[in-house]
């Protein structure tokens, strides 16, 4: 990481920071907000957040891994979420999996190479009466087919 | 496609007690005329109960964080809904933000608090752009902030968290550990929140649910809201209808509903098996369905899954125990382990390499989890393995060729 992206990435967590509070109660938020531009949340970062709230690194790192929506390894620049509970399960995600693994050439859990999307699993998205549905990024799609999940993709930029 | 709308102006929705009229702001206009004690004895006569799923009387709630005494109060509204086949706390605070925002400056008013907190779930994020543009709307309507209404004193405001997809936070101290800043972790209680909550300060935690029914409470009376429902189980709920029936969604119905009543409502068809309260809450054969669903029969959440004839029924107790072998947050050891070691007793009876002595043992540690696990997540997962296998033992130990992958 070049001195200036680190500058440049202090000051953003300085401003989430100002925003929310110097409290580790904001530290949910401020993670959210890094997990939002960044697509995960950097080493760098992790001790940036530690020392603006003065708690130790680790306590940082200790929330990052809990929360299945926080990583501190880089993801793909899309996040691509289907949802494999029982109701969506049972109104065809499967087969709407296997057609977005055929298309991205990926396995579920996997990166594209050109680090365009990444897939995985959701539990419950709240979109039970309209299953099957996916969540690109933070926007969700409802009543989906196979077909449609791809033509969705293929959307995205 | 994208289907997630917010939009509450437009009420298509109707209903006995929750989806029946209300204006902005009128519940708040009314108890400024009240004291606290009229508006804990309404909420007392109505005898609502939480409508998260445990079902803890609110007035009780309310009371007991009222008499807590301390310079700092909370209330918190739970919409870390994550029950799977549960959307009602979506559709409320897309379609009825009006009821659940009223609902907590109510509960600012009559327990004491200056500060609401919602929580909401990480899979709702498209939700927090616009409550959060309603909460500025309210501030200018004097609707929150200081001196609402111009009343002296009443200061209240909201702000919104947002989860990060964890189902146990929907308990509600490990809803308050992540609040904090911690992992969300359930905390041993007692104490309970209502006097050691977020940041040690009394907090009052309650569903997104139960916040508006207390809205309408307030402005039609408790006697009212208590004509609903039956003698234990006051009022209405709402149910998330999923799964095998042709109008799924969200129907508000008076408790003491008769499962088969809902079945018929929804436009379900040879129905086999209706799991009721979700992934955690249980699973009834088509022989019981002529029961009740109240808290004197069949407790619940709301959430309704509906199986036909087609499906498998090991299938989707697989589906719920690796659901909850994702979610335990492993800081006690029966939910950790056992909810692992009955996700591979399904595997087991999968692959047909099981003994019934075995699985006689896996029932046993699941009814040693429901008392020993610290929390609701790990004495309720138990609860789908427990009845499905029991309801559906000639299904699923008749299984052709021992297993599905027959050998």
């Amino acid at each position: 990481m070049l001195a200036v992206e680190k500058n440049a990435l202090s000051e953003e967590i300085e401003s989430y920071v100002n925003k929310y509070g110097n409290d580790r109660s904001s530290l949910l938020m401020i993670l959210h907000e890094i997990q939002k531009k960044h697509r995960h949340i950097s080493e760098f970062a992790q001790q940036e957040v530690a020392r603006l709230l003065n708690i130790h690194p680790v306590e940082v790192y200790s929330v990052i891994s809990f929360f299945a929506f926080l990583n501190s390894n880089p993801k793909g620049r899309n996040l691509v979420r289907i949802c494999q509970t029982i109701s969506c399960d049972m109104k065809g995600k499967k087969q709407v999996v296997e057609a977005i693994e055929r298309e991205l050439g990926i396995k579920i859990g996997g990166t594209t190479k050109d680090n365009k999307f990444t897939v995985e699993y959701a539990n419950c998205l709240g979109l039970c009466d309209m299953g099957p549905a996916m969540a690109i990024n933070d926007r969700v799609y409802t009543n989906l087919t196979p077909e449609k999940a791809v033509e969705l993709l293929a959307k995205v930029k | 496609m994208e289907a997630i709308i917010f939009n509450p102006k437009e009420k298509r929705r109707s209903g006995p007690v929750i989806f029946s009229e209300y204006k902005r702001g009128d519940a708040i206009r009314k108890i400024l005329t009240m004291s606290r004690e009229d508006i804990l004895f309404e909420l007392k006569d109505s005898k609502l109960k939480g409508r998260g799923g445990a079902g803890f009387p609110t007035s009780t709630k309310w009371m007991l964080t009222a008499a807590a005494k301390s310079d700092k109060k909370f209330i918190v509204c739970n919409a870390d809904e994550g029950e799977p086949g549960t959307f009602k706390d979506r559709v409320l605070l897309s379609e009825y933000p009006e009821l659940v925002f009223d609902g907590m400056v109510i509960g600012g008013y009559t327990i004491g608090a200056q500060q609401g907190i919602l929580y909401l779930r990480g899979e709702y994020e498209y939700l927090l752009k616009p409550l959060e543009d309603y909460l500025e709307e309210m501030r200018k309507d004097n609707l929150l902030g200081n001196n609402i209404l111009g009343k002296e004193g009443f200061n209240f405001d909201i702000y919104i968290v947002l989860g990060s997809g964890a189902y146990v936070c929907g308990e509600e101290t490990a809803l308050i550990e992540s609040l904090e800043g911690h992992r969300g972790e359930p905390r041993n209680r007692p104490p309970y929140p209502i006097n050691t909550g977020y940041l040690g300060k009394p907090t009052c935690v309650n569903n997104v649910e139960t916040l508006c029914a207390v809205t309408h409470i307030v402005m039609k009376g408790g006697s009212w809201f208590a004509k609903f429902g039956t003698d234990k189980s006051t009022g209405s709920k709402l149910f998330s209808v999923s799964g095998d029936c042709e109008k799924p969604g969200v129907y508000e119905l008076p408790w003491g509903t008769k499962v088969s009543e809902l079945l018929e409502l929804v436009g379900a068809k040879n129905t086999k098996a209706v799991q009721i309260g979700g992934a955690s809450g249980i699973c009834i054969p088509k022989s019981q369905f002529d029961r009740t669903i109240a808290y004197e029969d069949i407790p619940t959440g709301g959430s309704i899954i509906i199986f036909n004839e087609s499906r498998d029924m090991l299938h989707v107790l697989k589906n719920f125990m690796e659901f909850f072998v994702e979610e335990s947050c492993g800081q006690c050891t029966p939910c950790r382990i056992g909810n692992y070691k009955l996700l591979e007793g399904v595997e087991m009876i999968e692959r047909g390499e099981y003994t019934f002595s075995y699985i006689n043992k896996l029932k046993d540690l699941g009814r040693t989890m429901q008392v020993t696990s610290k929390c609701g997540l790990g004495q309720s997962s138990p609860n789908p393995f427990i009845s499905i296998l029991e309801n559906f033992r000639d299904e699923i130990f008749n299984r052709p060729n021992g297993g599905r992958n027959g050998r």
